[in-house]
């Protein structure tokens, strides 16, 4: 269900529906959720056991997805009975929040929508136990997505985590910046990848004898070697099937090979780059088309072909003579645009190059920003940046151009945001 | 002196009586020629005691000298040795350190320089030198750009520096390469003077290392 902002009914019947729960019968009535707006959602005072904590997280998370603007003053009185609903759209809401505990382990939530003066969704959530532990963390990020939907229509990613690289190994944190962790058993790894299934991932290993890529099942812990006997194999990238995994391989220069998940196939390659560096593969959505990282021009350039590596053509480029380099090439899960790091003025920047107009957007210029990585939203995206000292993680909202710090501490770097986590919508 | 009396006049008839003893030849007695005999016999003795001891002597003197001959001899071929010794193991030393010379790169090139194809040259007797030596040539990059991307360039200048080699007539078998990007870089800096250290090729021996010959 999705809220409208705009009015399109008269405000006679706005007026008639004012303090009532459900709208009047045969009228359309409602709001529209427009791209660059941000509808007001205050969030209810709650009681109950972890009820500051739910709401905080609610909160919060709402916040990080930039799409509403979120009212929840500290405090306040836990209401009783129906909600004035004029009170509220005084406050500049355009819906109202009310998150209850039954005491039974699990959370009901209304949305109430103001224009229309009726609660438009409502469902129950169980929250796993122990409470506060990360499977309840992540229980209350689903719900945020959840309302996030039903307010705009695009489901949130709170509900997601980002694998990064500290201290040469690799880590995992929750989109908000919690739970910040290592991944258990891995050695010095490098450029890691999700698959679509959210729950194995990808990485470069990096060894005195070369690198290799390995490739892991987060719930069974089975790791398994996917790389040839290349000397240097780096960058995978699982394809949106989740049916092959691409990577690059070479002695002397590097060429972009594909390896089915399944079957007898071996692995194949799409680049032919003769002792030039080809690397960080990233699909389109659907998965028939390929940008990657090349050198075969003599400089870095993202190039862009069929997923069999039919059609390569240039994808970056500015005026002739021009020796800048770009990388990092992240398709954005909609399709439409590709981002990457950008040399302007001696410092990396990160751009995005929307694919129907070859238009190209710099989103970044304090400090050095690098290497992203798109939400599944199509709407943030991860990045390097050492804008706060030292190299650490920040998110980007890439329509309103608001970041936020993720990681802190030792330098984190090469960020791979991955889906939505299994269980979430 | 009265009392003495009687005892001078002993005294002197003794040695009346003694005097008046009369005299025999001295040569010719059994006694002295018996006495002579010993005498000689002792002398003889004496003689080739002497003469023993003056040869022990000689002996020991001449033991000494040869043995401190031989300690000299052994200083000497001990201090020779050590010497060459030295002299080897400066020589092998120097080889290492024009093995393990590292040549050094432009930003994101991969391209050898002449300076690098001059320090790849000096390389190639020693390889020749040592027909069991396998080595690791290691890439490296500065810490801008991609830290992907990086990986795939150190392996690009590894394998430059590789391909020079074999073009010269080592076999391809006996060098291994590996990229370590930016992951490992030997000046700590975000400035020229520490990034233009670190886009290098570093050249390990793997193989051989324990015995190398100087070319």
């Amino acid at each position: 269900m999705r809220l409208r902002p705009f009015l399109v009914v008269s405000s006679v019947v706005l007026s008639a529906a004012l303090g009532a729960q459900e709208p009047a019968p045969g009228v359309r009535i409602g709001l529209t959720y427009a791209p660059g707006t941000r509808p007001g959602v205050y969030i209810l005072p709650m009681r109950g056991a972890g009820a500051d904590s739910v709401r905080g997280i609610v909160a919060r998370d709402l916040d990080h997805g930039d799409r509403v603007a979120v009212i929840a003053p500290e405090g306040g009185v836990v209401p009783s009975g129906p909600l004035n609903y004029a009170l509220y759209q005084r406050l500049g809401a355009a819906a109202v929040l009310q998150m209850t505990m039954p005491g039974d382990g699990s959370l009901q939530v209304a949305l109430h929508e103001l224009v229309s003066s009726t609660v438009r969704n409502s469902q129950r959530f169980v929250l796993p136990q122990p409470a506060f532990g990360p499977g309840w963390r992540l229980a209350v990020h689903r719900v945020a997505d959840e309302v996030e939907r039903w307010v705009t229509g695009q489901q949130g990613v709170a509900a997601t985590r980002v694998l990064f690289v500290r201290g040469g190994t690799l880590w995992q944190v929750d989109a908000d910046g919690e739970n910040a962790m290592p991944v258990p058993g891995v050695g010095a790894a490098l450029g890691p990848a999700w698959h679509p299934n959210g729950s194995t991932i990808a990485w470069t290993e990096l060894g005195d004898a070369g690198s290799r890529i390995l490739m892991r099942d987060l719930t069974s812990g089975r790791t398994a070697v996917m790389s040839g006997r290349a000397a240097a194999n780096l960058s995978p990238a699982f394809a949106p099937d989740g049916a092959q995994l691409a990577y690059a391989a070479g002695n002397d220069g590097t060429d972009i090979v594909v390896r089915p998940l399944a079957g007898d196939d071996g692995a194949y390659a799409i680049t032919a780059g003769r002792g030039s560096t080809n690397a960080q593969p990233t699909f389109s959505p659907d998965g028939r088309r390929v940008a990657f990282t090349t050198s075969r021009l003599g400089r870095n350039e993202i190039y862009i072909s069929d997923s069999d590596g039919a059609n390569p053509e240039l994808l970056t480029t500015s005026g002739f003579g021009d020796q800048l380099y770009r990388s990092d090439p992240s398709w954005s899960p909609d399709g439409r645009t590709v981002a990457f790091s950008t040399q302007i003025e001696g410092r990396f920047q990160v751009a995005t190059i929307a694919l129907r107009d070859r238009s190209v957007k710099q989103h970044t210029s304090e400090g050095i920003n690098e290497d992203p990585s798109w939400a599944p939203d199509a709407r943030h995206l991860v990045f390097t940046s050492n804008r706060g000292g030292s190299r650490q993680l920040w998110v980007l909202d890439t329509e309103s151009g608001r970041m936020r710090q993720l990681t802190r501490g030792s330098v984190a770097r090469m960020a791979a945001w991955g889906p939505r986590l299994p269980g979430a919508r | 002196m009265r009392r003495h009396l009687p005892r001078l006049a002993l005294v002197a008839f003794s040695l009346l009586t003694v005097a008046c003893v009369p005299k025999k030849d001295p040569s010719t007695s059994p006694e002295a020629l018996a006495a002579a005999a010993k005498a000689k016999a002792d002398s003889v003795a004496a003689a080739q005691v002497e003469a023993a001891r003056v040869a022990e002597a000689a002996r020991a003197e001449a033991a000494a000298k040869a043995e401190a001959a031989a300690k000299a001899a052994i200083a000497k071929a001990t201090a020779d040795s050590v010497a060459r010794a030295e002299v080897i193991a400066r020589a092998i030393t120097a080889t290492r350190s024009t093995f393990a010379e590292m040549i050094f790169f432009d930003y994101d090139r991969a391209e050898l320089t002449t300076e690098s194809r001059e320090t790849l040259e000096a390389k190639l007797p020693i390889l020749r030198a040592n027909a069991g030596m396998r080595i690791r040539i290691a890439g490296h990059t500065d810490e801008r750009g991609s830290d992907e991307y990086n990986l795939a360039l150190g392996q690009r200048r590894a394998a430059a520096a590789k391909r020079y080699l074999v073009s010269q007539g080592i076999d391809e078998s006996r060098i291994d390469v590996v990229s370590f990007g930016e992951e490992r870089p030997m000046v700590e800096g975000a400035d020229e003077s520490a990034w233009s250290q670190n886009r290098r090729d570093e050249f390990e021996i793997v193989v051989g290392g324990d015995a190398l010959r100087v070319p």
